[in-house]
């Protein structure tokens, strides 16, 4: 973003004498350029003026010429010899343009220059140097390190070169103490990459004077309207556009101007070698600096073409199908007939060779060179849409394009070439014509609409009507009307971004001062539902309950990729295929989506036991995204319209379905080792007590399904791993994970995991208020039933065959006792309930509980179970 | 047959003054008891004396009578006392011999915990439905109408591409600009449910959603690329940026206390206008109180609400954006954004069930 420098921002707005770069950001964030950061100098003194008194060269063996010299550096930093007088400085140069009677950088001991480069005394080719004359590159003033710094050749007038005196500090002299202001422009305010637009903020926030650069050029540049009938202008100018986008025509303003007879040797001026360098611009040529240099104070992209090379007309164009150009970054590109060309036509064949991406970057060919003498200055005005697809297409963002597509000023043009063109003048003898051509059809300002009460509307602000009308005119708007609180306002060219009222509510309460807006507390409607929702309710207790069952609550990325698929054993292609893929992976190895959040919190359990962590138990509630490769194509739609039914329908229906899920890993001990004692590692019945106490707690009636074992998915234990059913809705899996994936995953084995659907186990919920049984107040009838039964029945069947039998009488029923072995039998197991009965109504008798009991073994018995003596 | 028993005062008054003496040399509780036993019970001297006072002549049966009346009071009026004080010394040594160093770490069950930012998320939400405001959610992978183009970035917008998307890899759609995608975003932001809110839930409208975004940003101190967010949005006649100023400062002092306070700076968002840079008065900030940035806002932009179908020249509405990672790390001085992204359950540990 750019970088504001005090000294350029003053060619166009007073600044008060000693401002600091922190006051400076200061004043630009109140009306919105933010500070990104203040650049401090990278250079540390002292570094002063000297003068060479005498430069002794000295061949050395390797061919190389050194000049042995003596350097007036004043009396405060010259050596004192051992008569105690003061003498001029010992220094080796090997500069070839070092000589006696110039006035050089000096760097001197203890001065630091850019990459940490330490001033020490040292010795060298049988000298000691006693600091060291400095080039444009170590001082970080710019590439050119041919020589060293002649501050002859350095901008200054004669006078004040002359005043220039030894010892004189240069860090000051070549601004090398000064920092920079690095600001962010935020895309609507293209203006202020300028410090044509930067001054003119400046000015908003803090009252300086401003002058407008563009107003006095505009008057100086030739007036096309008052040429001669018949007047042949520099160049021929055809705008000849056959694919507009949007209906915009990509160039509605051409403006050409010749310089002739430039001097090609000529060289751009110290000062704003300097400018460029310190806005993070290479110096490469006068013409090609004066352009960049036009650009960067005023705003305008302009581009210099070797006049001799090209044949008129330029011709503004689309490009074909299948056209290619190599932009002068050496790139060779394959041109969409979107692309919008700037052309000439060699041979009278109109249109038919490229010159470059208009707004974007030129092409190898027209280019000025080093030989050019005749040059022509291009500066023009692209739409926004065209120069920001074409940068984006080819992925070359230039200074150029970022300012066409945030906008640029559709009068400026005339301006910013005539700034060019006596740039050229001055320091390159160039002469520029009088004929410009200008081909402008920039379409005429929209006038808005303005109620000055929208800005109490919306902003809340109250703001007098002649202020309201004064601030629209500060910001450039010609404003009419206002007798009926209603203006007429007409936006400056150079705010594309003002279209609509609020736009210049928000003008008008940026510069009034957002701090000045009142303050106040709007009521809310207190209409249908308030509060939590029940499922938003139930998240939260779901997620409280297994923070109060021990487990940590971790919040993971959802990227996957193969290693995940490969720890969980999935088959890689058949997950890929229903996952959702991101195009621009921040990490390539894990470019898709989650489908379920084991995979990914398996990871942050991983990361834990690897820090040392043992007995590991973490949670994540988050969703999962599953990928339908049948759904439909999402329909690209305008904004500002609402859109149909049947296109809303047709957004939602091709999104993934993304539910919202709960997943759970324990690893370790389930009860801590410690002088207690009775450590128990972590397996499946952990897992199930977890997902048993949220179904608990939000009163969800699951069933655990246990499916034969080869049903059961391959992350799960084959014997150890149930279905998580409410009623006949699936709503996940519980159990231990296979062995393979917790070896695969480093976990301690019998690892346990569950992960559910709380969008699917919220749904089976009614959230109806809880209908209360009465509480019996008769006594009960305790009995324990032992029953042996085959192993292949599980005890939720038993159980349920129980609860059946026992009817409305049955209060509780609980296992106590679970074991296999010699006793029961093989393939058998026993399971001990113990049962309490009571009557809703009256004293259960012996014969009444008799009958139950009797009823419960009848049913049992249906199951294979036999009650046990 | 029974033995014939004779009354004899001065046996029995011996006898019960030697078990007196004897209470008082008892040490404990079933010392006391047999002392009880033999001087008390069915054959001691006192229950034979008393047996005894039927075969006396009927002159001397009240005075026998009113000895033995004396003698047992005497009796009861040593023992009792002893029989308190024993009982009180036994249950001193037992409870003696009960003492343990209550100071032992007690961790049978581990305490478990919260994610920090999932609990901070729940108390933002708990703020805005303490002002009658309800929290909604919309979908993470989302269309790019309700993540851009109803949000008035256009395909175009050089915003779009200042946001740092994660892009949906898609098969067969192309975008507005001519690009082969999907027309679907990982949502960069929470504002793209203000479409989908307004489009079902209908005006006016108070919401919140908090919930998590995705942006192409490196994970390191300070970035990470999956963060979360808590937008809010406010649509209603006669809501201006004063509302929207109340209702930041309050969000502030929930957040950080009675001395917080927020500022405006002007700033850009597409989807308001005026937009603002939302700063806090941070008291707590390392190096003395002060402003530091917390989010993003500004008053809904009418092609937002347009997008919905609500008149603009009837409505106004205001909107903003919190970061909840930038909120927890500035309430609990965290310095590292790997804290928080890492799972590490010794972070999450220090909170527990909050904060």
């Amino acid at each position: 973003m750019p970088m504001i420098d005090i000294d350029w921002l003053k060619d166009h707005v007073e600044v008060p004498e000693g401002l600091t770069y922190e006051q400076l950001a200061k004043d630009l964030v109140k009306v919105g350029l933010e500070e990104e950061e203040i650049h401090s100098s990278q250079v540390t003194g002292p570094i002063v003026v000297g003068y060479v008194v005498d430069a002794t060269p000295e061949p050395q063996k390797n061919g190389k010429i050194i000049n042995w010299c003596h350097v007036d550096c004043g009396d405060e930093w010259n050596e004192t010899d051992e008569n105690g007088n003061k003498v001029p400085r010992g220094i080796i140069c090997g500069a070839p343009n070092m000589k006696a009677g110039e006035k050089v950088v000096v760097t001197l001991p203890g001065a630091v220059l850019p990459g940490d480069f330490k001033i020490e005394p040292r010795k060298t080719y049988g000298h000691i140097s006693n600091g060291m004359c400095a080039s444009e590159r170590e001082l970080g003033l710019g590439d050119n390190h041919n020589g060293i710094i002649l501050l002859r050749e350095y901008g200054f007038s004669k006078a004040e070169y002359d005043a220039l005196k030894p010892g004189q500090d240069a860090m000051h002299l070549l601004h090398l103490d000064q920092p920079l202001l690095e600001i962010n422009i935020t895309p609507d305010r293209g203006y202020t990459l300028s410090y044509r637009g930067v001054a003119r903020e400046y000015h908003h926030s803090t009252g300086q004077p401003y002058t407008d650069p563009a107003v006095a050029l505009n008057e100086k540049a030739p007036e096309p309207s008052d040429y001669q009938p018949g007047t042949k202008v520099d160049i021929d100018i055809e705008i000849d556009d056959n694919n507009p986008i949007h209906g915009v025509p990509g160039c509605d303003r051409y403006y050409a101007r010749v310089v002739k007879n430039f001097d090609p040797t000529a060289k751009t001026p110290n000062w704003m070698r300097r400018r460029l360098t310190r806005a993070g611009m290479r110096s490469l040529s006068l013409a090609v600096d004066v352009t960049n240099y036009v650009m960067l104070d005023l705003g305008q992209p302009m581009h210099a073409y070797d006049l001799d090379k090209i044949e008129g007309p330029i011709v503004v164009r689309r490009a074909n199908a299948g056209e290619k150009l190599t932009t002068l970054d050496g790139k060779e590109h394959e041109l969409s007939t979107e692309d919008l060309l700037i052309t000439d036509s060699p041979n009278g064949e109109r249109g038919s060779r490229i010159l470059g991406l208009a707004g974007v970057m030129g092409g190898l060919y027209g280019e000025v060179t080093s030989e050019t003498k005749n040059i022509l200055l291009e500066a023009a005005h692209f739409d926004q849409v065209t120069i920001a697809r074409s940068a984006r297409r080819h992925k070359i963002p230039s200074e150029a394009s970022r300012r066409f597509e945030r906008g640029v000023d559709t009068a400026l043009q005339p301006a910013a070439t005539e700034m060019a063109a006596e740039l050229l003048a001055r320091y390159g003898n160039g002469e520029p014509s009088d004929f410009p051509n200008d081909v402008n059809n920039t379409p005429r300002p929209k006038t808005i609409h303005f109620k000055a009460t929208e800005v109490a509307r919306v902003a809340g602000l109250d703001v007098d009507i002649n202020r309201i009308s004064d601030i629209l005119t500060d910001i450039g708007c010609t404003v009419a009307g206002g007798g009926n609180g209603e203006f007429s306002v007409t936006a400056p060219t150079w705010r594309p971004d003002l279209n609509e009222p609020c736009d210049l509510v928000e003008e008008i309460a940026r510069l009034v001062g957002y701090d000045q807006i009142p303050v106040s507390v709007p009521p809310a409607p207190v209409e249908g539902l308030v509060g939590l929702t029940p499922n938003q309710l139930r998240r939260r207790r779901v997620a409280d309950e297994l923070a109060e069952y021990g487990m940590v609550e971790a919040l993971s990325y959802p990227f996957v990729g193969d290693e995940d698929y490969k720890s969980f054993d999935y088959d890689p292609a058949a997950t890929k295929k229903v996952s959702v893929e991101i195009a621009n992976p921040l990490y390539g190895d894990r470019p898709y989506l989650r489908r379920e959040i084991l995979p990914t919190l398996a990871t942050t359990v991983q990361r834990n036991i690897r820090r040392g962590i043992e007995n590991v138990s973490l949670y994540e509630l988050g969703h999962v995204y599953l990928w339908d490769p049948n759904a439909p194509a999402i329909p690209a739609l305008p904004g500002g319209v609402r859109p149909t039914a049947e296109q809303l329908a047709a957004l939602d229906a091709g999104l993934p379905d993304q539910p919202d899920h709960v997943a759970g890993i324990l690893t370790g001990l389930a009860e801590d080792e410690g002088w207690l004692g009775g450590k128990r590692p972590v397996d499946w019945s952990d897992a199930v007590e977890a997902i048993r106490r949220i179904a608990g707690r939000i009163g969800a009636p699951i069933e655990l399904d246990q499916p034969a074992a080869e049903d059961v998915p391959v992350q799960w234990h084959p014997g150890r791993a149930a279905r998580v059913m409410v009623g006949e809705t699936f709503v996940g899996w519980v159990g231990e994970l296979h062995p393979r994936v917790n070896e695969a995953l480093g976990f301690p084995c019998h690892s346990a995991a569950f992960e559910l659907n709380l969008t699917a186990l919220f749904a089976t919920l009614s959230g109806k208020p809880v209908q209360a049984k009465p509480i019996s107040t008769f006594p009960p009838v305790k009995q324990d039933l032992a029953f042996t039964v085959d192993s292949t029945v599980s005890a939720a069947q038993l159980e349920a065959a129980i609860r059946e039998a026992a009817g409305a009488n049955l209060e509780s029923i609980e296992l106590f006792d679970v074991f296999t072995g010699e006793q029961v039998g093989e393939g058998k197991k026993s399971l001990a309930y113990a049962v309490v009965f009571r009557s809703p109504d009256k004293t259960l008798s012996a014969e009444d509980s008799d009958a139950i009991r009797q009823a419960i073994v009848a049913k049992a018995a249906e199951l294979g179970a036999q009650l046990r003596a | 047959m029974a033995e014939q028993l004779v009354f004899d005062a001065d046996q029995v008054t011996a006898a019960v003054a030697e078990g007196i003496e004897k209470i008082q040399g008892a040490s404990t509780l079933e010392e006391l008891k047999a002392i009880k036993t033999q001087y008390a019970g069915a054959d001691s001297a006192m229950t034979q004396a008393s047996k005894a006072i039927g075969s006396l002549p009927a002159a001397q049966k009240k005075e026998a009578g009113k000895l033995m009346g004396k003698l047992r009071a005497d009796f009861g009026r040593a023992y009792g006392p002893k029989e308190a004080e024993l009982k009180e010394a036994a249950e001193k040594a037992a409870l003696a011999a009960e003492t343990v160093d209550m100071t032992l770490p007690i961790n049978r069950k581990p305490l478990g915990a919260r994610h920090p930012l999932a609990k901070l998320m729940e108390d933002v939400e708990d703020f805005f439905i303490s002002m009658g405001w309800q929290i909604s959610s919309g979908p993470e992978v989302e269309a790019e109408w309700y993540n851009f183009d109803s949000l008035n970035f256009g395909p175009d917008h050089p915003a779009r591409q200042m946001q740092d998307t994660f892009y949906v890899k898609g098969n067969q759609a192309k975008d507005a600009a001519g690009f082969v995608g999907s027309n679907m975003v990982v949502r960069t932001q929470t504002s793209s449910d203000q479409v989908r809110a307004l489009l079902t839930r209908g005006v006016p409208l108070y919401i919140a959603s908090p919930g998590r975004v995705f942006r192409t940003d490196e994970l390191d101190a300070t970035h990470t690329p999956v963060f979360h967010q808590c937008e809010a949005l406010a649509v209603d006649k006669h809501l201006t940026m004063a509302d929207l100023k109340g209702v930041l400062d309050k969000l502030a002092v929930a957040m950080f206390g009675p001395e917080a306070k927020t500022r405006l700076r002007p700033s850009y968002f597409p989807f308001t206008e005026p937009s603002a840079e939302l700063d806090l008065w941070f008291p707590d900030k390392k190096g003395g109180p002060g402003w530091l940035e917390w989010g993003g806002c500004g008053m809904v932009n009418p092609n937002v609400l347009k997008s919905a179908g609500i008149d603009p020249e009837v409505y106004t509405g205001f909107a903003f954006g919190v970061g909840m990672e930038r909120t927890l790390l500035l309430r609990s001085d965290i310095n590292d954004m790997h804290d928080l992204v890492e799972g590490d359950v010794r972070f999450a540990e220090q909170f527990v069930m909050g904060e």
